[in-house]
């Protein structure tokens, strides 16, 4: 049995760092939807897990939501049609993240709904917050897998696993993440702001199939409009709105549960190992929109932003349309832009291309200027331990990142090398610019392969 | 153009290492107008041979590596001012420009430069002249009659207190207008100097307070045990290198431990080994020895505080 108290956090973790927030370039922008894209191009591979199988043929008519794609195997999730328009021939694209993965082009019809359409949908609609006693456990999860939803965060792992209840885990917390500690990034914000009844009705539906009974949303203080008006729509259903500091990496699980319920999350464990589930505000709408009007995951909000974009603004686009088309619709690159990431500044992923298609999992396009990347001379370490007091996991991140860099793994595996979340904080800190957690990575990715060949003792 | 590289993304607008060492100079500014105000011309004069003397002999060595001069970190200014700081008025110029010299081959460049050495660069190459130099550097050394400056005239505390068992007032001690090395005399500008570096967070509050700590329970003992009443936990505090050996030498992020309990654990061994040096030994002071024990321990105690991982250690994978 769990004996774990409820709420014991004191809304804060232990070190982390406070870097310059920068979302007022967006965050009084309403959402945007975007106009119907002339083409999306939607990949396989959009999350956590095994990549679809094509289940349409070049030539053939889609509907909005169609699916366009599944796999068999559990951590998965199916892929459906953002537009009603012609299936084109398979193209290859390369995710942010580096791997190559073929992609469904779609041309879309004139007569298909646009994203405003969907917008409006979702934020007129009038979501129950009672009487959603009718929706059993095994549907709810059913309907979430169906709809292909992933979390929404950046990780994009597949729901319907983190839903499926499990005897031997037992949960009694649902928490539903909104602190979005990631710089720049105002989506989860606005959708707060402008969509808070679709996340609470989709959170009463993720703790009924979780079977819990306390539901707790975590804003960082930042965010004091949202923690209103989500307080306000939240009123009456039991859900609990908790702020929490504002700190980098608040949003980050092993961050976020000891802030809120005082848990630690085991090293190697996942939140469900201390009676908690996690999911992000936007997964939660969406859990919604799946559930009660049986809408695949086909449209998010993101945020196009930085000193980079002319008019930073958060937008509401389909799935597959590229990241050149969200910028351009955001008066495009300055002259000055050097740097488009994929998520935020903290842990995105650069692209190269900008016809590259944005999937389930991107939270934001953030373009940085020559200015925002003063880039400096890299200096030898002098042990200053500023990177051990902004460790939000208690690591030594200079030993480790060192020890990997010279490939010397005993001395990486006593500094706990693969407990490392990679949040950054130490590269940001480090005052000889070390690249710190870009080497601590490449050791968390070659360590496996030595202890596999078996060279290691 | 756009870029890719791997996150994170955004440069930390925190300080840099040469921001760093310049706030560590800008933290002795205090000591070197004490020293300039008790010593006169001859402060002037040492630091001026040290700075000069680190600076050359860090481009001499980095030439000899065919790496290019990095000057502009500022660590080899640091070096000398504390080098200069730590060494008597009378100190004749060869002393200065061969400690200079010791401080930074033998001190940090063998090692593989900024970052690398074991030992505090400033007091390896004291120790160096120290031991070569016992006159220039002795007790005598610190005494002189007929210079125009009165306070020379007598006796270090320390060394009066060892000898005589005198001691002197507390304020002059609290305020430096005593004997000693140039930069130690003022408690108060070395305590001004080191607040502000614990307070910008270029030094870790954890070590002079950890050395503090344990002079102060092993100075109370001393007192308590010995029979020179007069000799009290204050007397140890201010006088000596002791405020100065604790806010700017001990703190050396190099050659210091890299966890706060490590930190702990390094102030708390300093503050022993100072007080053993300075009730048991023959010397009247014994930071510079001291930081130079400390530091040859670092490297086991950085091993020994390795932090657990919020979350507990990563779980051993199970052999199948």
């Amino acid at each position: 049995m769990i004996t774990h108290n409820i709420k014991a956090g004191r809304g804060d973790f232990k070190r982390g760092i406070h870097p310059p927030a920068q979302k007022q370039l967006s965050k009084d922008n309403p959402v945007v939807p975007l106009p119907l894209p002339q083409k999306v191009s939607v990949p396989v591979l959009q999350h956590t897990g095994a990549p679809c199988d094509s289940k349409v043929k070049p030539r053939q008519k889609v509907t909005l939501g169609e699916l366009l794609g599944e796999s068999t195997a559990f951590i998965s999730a199916p892929i459906h049609a953002p537009v009603k328009g012609t299936v084109a021939m398979p193209a290859m694209t390369t995710l942010p993240n580096g791997r190559h993965m073929a992609c469904i082009p779609i041309q879309s019809d004139s007569d298909s709904p646009d994203p405003k359409h969907v917008w409006d949908d979702l934020i007129s609609f009038s979501w129950p917050k009672a009487g959603l006693d009718s929706y059993e456990a095994v549907t709810i999860v059913e309907d979430v897998k169906k709809a292909g939803i992933v979390g929404l965060g950046g990780a994009a792992f597949p729901t319907h696993v983190k839903l499926t209840w499990n005897e031997k885990k037992p949960v009694d917390v649902l928490l539903i993440n909104g602190c979005e500690c990631e710089p720049y990034l105002t989506n989860d914000d606005r959708l707060m702001m402008e969509a808070s009844s679709s996340i609470v009705t989709g959170a009463l539906l993720a703790a009924r199939a979780v079977k819990v009974k306390t539901i707790m949303v975590a804003i960082e203080d930042n965010k004091p409009e949202s923690i209103r008006k989500m307080r306000e729509t939240a009123d009456g259903t039991g859900i609990q709105i908790i702020p929490v500091h504002t700190k980098y990496p608040m949003g980050g699980e092993r961050q976020v549960v000891p802030a809120v319920l005082g848990r630690e999350v085991p090293t190697g464990g996942l939140p469900l190992d201390v009676g908690v589930v996690v999911i992000n505000v936007g997964t939660a709408s969406s859990i919604a929109c799946a559930v009660i009007k049986k809408q695949p995951l086909t449209h998010r909000v993101i945020t196009v932003t930085g000193r980079g974009v002319k008019q930073p603004n958060n937008l509401f686009v389909p799935i597959g349309i590229s990241y050149k088309e969200a910028i351009d619709f955001c008066g495009g690159l300055t002259q000055d832009a050097k740097r488009v990431i994929s998520g935020g500044p903290m842990m995105g992923f650069t692209i190269g291309d900008l016809e590259t298609p944005i999937t389930k999992g991107t939270s934001g396009v953030v373009v940085l200027t020559e200015q925002d990347l003063k880039d400096s001379d890299e200096l030898n370490c002098i042990r200053c331990g500023r990177c051990v007091d902004v460790c939000p996991l208690n690591l030594v991140p200079t030993k480790i990142a060192l020890s990997s860099k010279y490939r010397d793994w005993s001395q990486a595996k006593r500094h706990h090398l693969m407990a490392c979340c990679e949040c950054g904080c130490c590269a940001y800190i480090c005052p000889s610019q070390i690249p710190l957690v870009q080497l601590i990575r490449l050791g968390k990715s070659l360590l496996p392969k030595e202890e596999k060949k078996g060279s290691l003792p | 153009m756009i870029h890719v590289s791997p996150s994170p993304h955004y440069p930390g607008k925190s300080r840099t290492s040469s921001m760093m060492m310049r706030d560590v100079l800008i933290a002795l500014i205090p000591c070197v107008l004490m020293a300039v105000y008790v010593f006169r011309s001859h402060a002037v004069f040492q630091i001026a041979v040290c700075v000069a003397s680190c600076l050359a002999s860090e481009a001499i060595f980095s030439l000899m590596r065919g790496k290019k001069i990095p000057l502009r970190d500022g660590s080899a200014a640091v070096t000398g001012v504390i080098l200069a700081l730590s060494l008597p008025w009378s100190a004749p110029w060869y002393v200065g420009v061969i400690g200079s010299f010791v401080a930074i081959g033998i001190g940090k460049i063998i090692y593989g430069g900024l970052g690398q050495n074991v030992f505090n660069p400033a007091m390896v190459g004291r120790a160096f002249v120290m031991i070569n130099f016992p006159v220039a550097l002795g007790a005598s050394a610190y005494v002189s009659s007929g210079t125009g400056i009165h306070i020379i005239t007598q006796a270090t505390p320390l060394t009066a207190a060892k000898l005589t068992a005198q001691v002197s007032g507390l304020w002059p001690l609290f305020l430096g207008t005593c004997n000693g090395s140039l930069g130690e005399v003022s408690a108060l500008a070395c305590l001004i100097g080191g607040l502000y570096l614990c307070f910008r967070r270029t030094a870790s509050w954890e070590i002079p307070a950890g050395i503090f700590l344990s002079v102060i329970i092993l100075g109370g003992v001393a007192n308590m045990v010995s029979i020179h009443k007069q000799i009290t936990v204050l007397h140890h505090l201010f006088s000596g290198a002791l405020f100065f050996g604790a806010f700017f030498i001990a703190t050396d992020p190099v050659t210091s431990p890299l966890t706060p309990l490590g930190k702990w654990i390094f102030g708390i061994g300093l503050g022993f080994f100072i007080m053993m040096i300075r009730l048991f030994s023959g010397y009247p002071e014994g930071v510079m020895f001291a930081v130079l024990l400390m530091n040859g321990c670092v490297p086991i105690i950085n091993r020994y505080t390795i932090p657990v991982p919020v979350g507990g250690p990563v779980p051993e994978k199970k052999v199948s």
